[in-house]
């Protein structure tokens, strides 16, 4: 079907291999540790490639690539029960192991803030504040419907606010999730 | 290039009042995604894409002896 353009590579792989490293922070990002996330990545490229005739060439390849990565994440979490989804603790282990890799104290506290979010609010903001997809796309990619996306993004901002707010104190615990608003409260 | 979705939509930057908490929260966010995008990918996920696109290619060849 696909006339090559080029020798020696596949445009499919080509395509691929310029989604690669957002694919792979996506991942990262809602897993925690990178091991997995690496796992994870590895799972898509073959699912994709497996059902590369399903891919029309020139439509969003990001987009369905990262629909892939998502089904793949929830159908193994749903195998392995909760196990992979409890991100507690994950990115303090994934920040022991690689302390260099997220740069300025700064974005440790961002990245913190982040991993404390619900996972569907952390995907949410990722795919619209990080990743360039449109609201239309993420619920698309989420299965959603766009208002409820857009809600999780505007639940997902607040929490963050009102974590980094309090974020000079070093726990963040299960209070800065569930009770941002009082935790907002010390500070002002 | 299917690209021009995303590239098209790239948040545009305001000048001046940078502090303002969504701002601040987007700007961390795009700089945390960042600094994962910019690893390596690892060697494993690369082997893997490289075997696959041999196979595809030796496969989609109709050349057979």
């Amino acid at each position: 079907m696909g006339d090559d353009m080029e020798p020696g590579a596949t445009n499919f792989k080509r395509e691929m291999l310029a989604v690669l490293p957002s694919l792979r922070a996506f991942a990262i990002s809602l897993i925690g540790r990178h091991d997995r996330a690496d796992d994870l990545v590895q799972d898509t490229i073959m699912k994709a490639w497996a059902k590369q005739d399903h891919f029309e060439m020139g439509t969003n390849m990001k987009a369905w690539l990262f629909t892939i990565l998502r089904n793949e994440l929830y159908s193994q979490m749903r195998k392995r029960g909760r196990e992979v989804q409890d991100s507690d603790g994950l990115f303090t282990n994934s920040l022991a192991q690689h302390p260099a890799q997220y740069g300025s104290l700064d974005l440790q506290d961002f990245r913190r803030a982040l991993d404390s979010l619900p996972a569907d609010q952390r995907e949410a903001i990722v795919l619209v504040g990080a990743s360039g997809f449109s609201y239309e796309e993420a619920a698309e990619i989420c299965g959603c419907a766009l208002g409820t996306i857009k809600s999780r993004v505007n639940r997902a901002r607040q929490r963050l606010q009102d974590i980094l707010q309090v974020s000079g104190e070093n726990d963040y615990g299960p209070d800065a999730v569930s009770a941002p608003v009082t935790s907002r409260a010390f500070v002002s | 290039m299917t690209m021009n979705n995303n590239a098209a939509r790239r948040i545009p930057k305001t000048s001046g009042g940078v502090d303002k908490p969504n701002a601040q929260i987007a700007s961390k966010l795009r700089a945390l995604y960042t600094s994962v995008q910019e690893e390596a990918i690892p060697d494993r996920l690369m082997d893997l894409l490289e075997k696959l696109d041999a196979a595809e290619l030796n496969a989609g060849r109709p050349v057979r002896d």
